[in-house]
């Protein structure tokens, strides 16, 4: 982080020269009064996997349909591969789409669901059966090819839903919430094999979710969405560390956010005065921003420290007592009263093994945090 | 203790519960059957009632005699007119089923794809004729169809054509009756149906290349076909035995089963044959039903 000068993240390509694939140009897309999609502008690279992350209303669904076809834009031109989109039917689209509910034909046994794509392209019967067979390894569903979708789990399903989409070889897959219904554990499981199947066959993913953890593990890139429009793109390092606004910091992970003024502004450090802390907060670095604004300083649970006596030094340091403690098994988090009235979130890596080591409740603390740490947001 | 016991009352519910139906169908449905069963293997007699009894018991002889007639099934076989009667409503039963199907699917499928507020209005439409007697429904057709009825005088005064058309009396009459009525019949099981689809499995095959007429072809199509099944069979079942439409719309030199059998027992009272005619009949319509729970119960899974 040391080589990032600013406070924001560097606008970077997804990879060297990589190749745009899916452009969406000021798609905007209203349903009677209300806009779902509001005026979206993005590019996806060849090979990427992109994650859309929003809050349910957010309009990141009706963006996927409209790439997929089964919504038209109000306005605005959505091009895969250079080629307008425009009046291309879903049949027609060099897209597929893994749907949040899976959408398996019941009616049809495993192998015919994932046939049925080949079928529409007129392949020849050996060639779609070595296909299918091939895919079937590939999800590693080969022995339940007889099977009814009601006969699978939850699991199997999802991978038949992603075999049936694979099995049509697309530039781009689509994925609306794919591990939303799998248990945790499968969850976890999924992703990586997920990841391991778009390396093997160089598809461009398309993913949205409402899980951060799941955009996070899967994306290449996070497009954060919220009120139909894209609030910050970037890697979810970025994403994470350097969000452009409240919305963003406070919707991915957890975060302290104090509401301050600019009384010192240098290119190589500000302080800003927040009502509710005792001293001036540090920060190393400058920001761009008019002086005496209002800005906000945020603080990630995690980037602050704990200790039962004052830590050396007298920058970025708070006095509080703890008043809860979340036990998490590797990790536990603390709210702290400040002298203030205000509480912070101050979560610490589970070191030793023994409670009794631990700061524990109505204990009086100190916090400190580093400052590189505080993000310092405009809006 | 006080566990199994409220077990048992619930056990005892439940089986009240059941109770009810069964009770009604073995008052209202098996014990008719086997009285009509019983006087189908009985022998005709001018009394009241007229059909011998099949038990008797022979008083000088002292033995109880059993007569177990088979002369009113015999005679169905060999007297031609029962036969074709039977094959001819078959005929008009399975056409009107046809027919039915291939009106009723495109509004079933257009009342389940419309907005709710539309649908509601949709359905009422359908199930509104209902409201008017069936008879005076069936007589309304004899003024439209009739040599100077209402159809006749239009297309004369529109000077489509220059004598009258005979369309009363005739099969086509027949078959105007069955389907107008047993339409919503028809439509109601399919809708039911059509409306539960998943349309989601419509994009999905869009998805993956299909056009929207392979998309109704595999998926659709095949999803409703329990539904295709219940209504073709609420409709050809009553159609085999309809009795009003083809005695006030039908031609009069072609009867069929329901009027033969209603003939049986009220103008030549032979009791008998007119039970076996029913015997006959209800055999061979319970045989597509079996026929249909069998598909179902084949295909779990499908139009759950």
């Amino acid at each position: 982080m040391a080589d990032l000068p600013l406070d924001s993240a560097p606008t970077l390509p997804a990879a060297g020269g990589a190749r745009e694939y899916v452009r969406i140009e000021n798609v905007t897309k209203r349903f009677g009064d209300v806009t779902a999609v509001d005026d979206v502008s993005l590019s996806v690279m060849k090979g990427e996997i992109f994650c859309l992350l929003g809050g349910s209303g957010c309009g990141k669904t009706t963006l996927l349909r409209m790439l997929a076809g089964f919504e038209t834009p109000t306005s605005g031109r959505i091009l895969i591969d250079g080629q307008d989109m425009a009046g291309t039917p879903p049949y027609e689209r060099p897209v597929n789409m893994m749907f949040q509910s899976y959408a398996l034909f019941p009616h049809m046994t495993v192998e015919k669901n994932v046939a049925f794509g080949l079928e529409q392209e007129r392949l020849a019967r050996p060639e779609i059966e070595r296909r299918v067979g091939e895919m079937l390894e590939i999800v590693r569903l080969g022995e339940f090819a007889r099977r009814k979708p009601h006969q699978l789990s939850g699991g199997q399903r999802q991978r038949v839903a992603l075999a049936r989409a694979l099995v049509k070889r697309p530039k781009l897959l689509l994925l609306d919430e794919p591990l939303g219904a799998l248990d945790r554990k499968l969850r976890e499981h999924t992703q990586f094999e997920l990841l391991g199947l778009q390396q093997q066959l160089g598809v461009t993913f398309i993913v949205v979710t409402h899980d951060q953890e799941e955009a996070m593990t899967l994306a290449t890139r996070i497009g954060v969405m919220d009120r139909g429009g894209i609030v910050q793109v970037g890697r979810p390092s970025e994403v994470y560390e350097f969000p452009q606004s409240r919305f963003v910091a406070d919707f991915i992970g957890s975060v302290n956010l104090f509401e301050g003024r600019l009384v010192e502004d240098e290119p190589d450090h500000v302080r800003i005065r927040c009502a509710e802390l005792a001293h001036l907060v540090h920060v190393d670095h400058g920001i761009s921003s008019a002086p005496d604004a209002t800005v906000w300083v945020a603080i990630r649970p995690e980037k602050i420290e704990l200790s039962r006596e004052r830590p050396a030094g007298d920058q970025n340091i708070e006095r509080g007592v703890v008043r809860d403690v979340a036990y998490l098994g590797d990790a536990s988090v603390y709210l702290v009263q400040l002298d203030g009235g205000r509480s912070v979130r101050v979560r610490l890596p589970n070191v030793e093994r023994h409670a009794s080591d631990r700061v524990a409740r109505d204990e009086a603390v100190w916090i400190r945090w580093h400052p590189s740490s505080p993000v310092v947001l405009t809006q | 203790m006080a566990r199994s016991n409220q077990a048992l009352r619930q056990g005892a519910g439940r089986r009240l519960v059941v109770a009810v139906p069964y009770a009604w169908l073995l008052l209202f449905f098996l014990v008719p059957f086997l009285i009509v069963l019983k006087i189908s293997f009985s022998e005709a007699r001018v009394a009241m009632p007229p059909y011998a009894p099949l038990l008797e018991w022979a008083e000088e002889a002292r033995r109880l005699v059993v007569t177990f007639n088979v002369d009113s099934y015999v005679f169905l076989l060999t007297d031609g007119l029962y036969v074709s009667t039977l094959l001819y409503s078959v005929q008009v039963a399975a056409i009107s089923t046809l027919l039915c199907l291939a009106l009723g699917y495109p509004m079933a499928y257009a009342i389940a794809r419309a907005t709710p507020r539309l649908r509601n209005l949709y359905l009422m439409l359908v199930v509104l004729p209902f409201w008017t007697s069936f008879l005076l429904r069936v007589y309304a057709w004899v003024g439209l169809l009739k040599t100077d009825g209402v159809i006749n005088n239009v297309l004369t005064a529109l000077g489509l054509i220059d004598a009258p058309l005979t369309l009363l009396y005739t099969d086509f009459a027949v078959y105007v009756g069955i389907v107008y009525s047993y339409l919503p019949f028809m439509i109601l099981p399919l809708y039911a149906n059509l409306e539960k689809h998943d349309l989601q499995l419509l994009e999905a095959a869009a998805d993956l290349g299909a056009r929207p007429v392979t998309s109704f072809l595999r998926i659709t199509l095949p999803l409703s076909l329990p539904g295709v099944i219940a209504g073709s069979l609420l409709v050809f079942i009553p159609a085999v035995g309809e009795y009003v439409i083809p005695s006030l719309l039908g031609p009069t030199d072609q009867l069929m089963i329901g009027r033969v059998l209603s003939d049986e027992f009220f103008a030549n009272r032979d009791w008998p044959v007119a039970s076996a005619v029913a015997i006959t009949m209800l055999v061979l319509l319970v045989m597509p039903i079996l026929l249909f729970q069998r598909l179902q119960g084949r295909q779990p899974g499908v139009g759950r």
